[in-house]
């Protein structure tokens, strides 16, 4: 293991660097079983890991601690992947947890994030609405992406454009979440949305 | 046997371990690359069980993710105990600062390291 400055600073400055590689994120999100691993796997360079997060809403200001300890039973799964992208930068993908009840922990994904990949199945469109929403009205750039199962589409990207009301400036992508090339061009839209809406 | 475990596959209570706190002084975003400090490499072998899993895990750095994932503890215990050992001076972070976007140079260099794959 290289060495590393002896001092407890915590690296802020991206500009700079530090001792070792920065993390930078994206979050993946779609309804259930639309593909986020799936997506995720196909370019991790890690098998998709699992994150337990404990719902600790409930006990938030609570200085019993035996309260706190027994509130905090019920857990999220979220699956989450890696890539580097050369000595001194990670890249990682986060799905969300699927139900609604567990925007709290939306909030932690997308704090920092670049953007965000919006999964879609044409046939329950209606499942991606929540996190359209999300990130339209905490301003995250996001690009959907039309996972095409059976590699076809049964829609067009402006007829899903309409029907999910996004600015036409918004990327609509037909992609195949199983293919690292499409997974990669996703991603690739993504951050020249994010780099356009940064200069905007 | 993983933290999260009690070894014949009972779960622990999550909270336990922190003492039943769920905040740190220091907080460890979910991304955050945690590596060990010198400090923490000599002192490994006198640490609790917990905090040496993890502190033998980072002979690789790794997020607060990973570490959370790999020894099978949920991500708010791991992240209490990752920022007390960063208070502790045992383990260091990289991160980048608060919660604003990715400016442009990261941005640029994301791209580079994506078109590059």
């Amino acid at each position: 293991m290289a060495s590393k400055p002896s001092d407890m600073v915590v690296t802020t400055d991206e500009a700079t660097g530090g001792a070792g590689p920065m993390p930078v994120k994206i979050v993946v999100a779609g309804g259930f079983a639309v593909g986020k691993t799936t997506f995720i796997g196909s370019i991790s360079e890690i098998e998709p890991l699992t994150t337990e997060a404990a719902l600790t809403k409930v006990s938030e200001g609570v200085d019993d601690t035996s309260k706190v300890s027994t509130k905090t039973s019920t857990t999220v799964a979220m699956d989450f992947g890696r890539i580097t992208l050369g000595d001194d930068l990670i890249l990682y993908l986060f799905g969300t947890p699927g139900q609604d009840r567990f925007w709290f922990m939306w909030d932690e994904l997308v704090r920092g994030a670049i953007g965000a990949v919006v999964l879609i199945d044409t046939r329950r469109l209606e499942e991606c609405f929540p996190a359209v929403d999300y990130f339209e009205e905490n301003q995250i750039p996001f690009v959907v992406g039309m996972n095409c199962f059976d590699g076809q589409a049964t829609h067009s990207p402006d007829d899903v454009r309409e029907a999910l009301a996004v600015s036409p400036d918004t990327p609509v992508l037909l992609i195949d979440a199983r293919e690292r090339i499409s997974t990669r061009d996703t991603l690739l839209e993504l951050v020249q949305h994010a780099l356009v809406r940064a200069t905007a | 046997m993983s933290l999260g475990d009690a070894g014949d596959g009972l779960r622990v209570r999550p909270y336990a371990i922190t003492g039943g706190r769920t905040r740190a002084a220091t907080e460890v975003p979910i991304e955050a690359i945690v590596y060990r400090t010198p400090t923490g490499e000599k002192a490994v072998n006198s640490l609790s069980l917990e905090r040496r899993q993890i502190l033998n895990l980072l002979a690789t750095p790794q997020s607060a993710a990973e570490i959370s994932a790999r020894l099978r503890l949920p991500l708010g215990v791991a992240r209490v105990v990752l920022g007390d050992l960063v208070d502790e001076g045992f383990v260091a972070l990289n991160t980048r600062s608060a919660s604003g976007r990715p400016d442009l140079r990261l941005l640029e260099r994301v791209l580079d390291g994506l078109q590059a794959l």
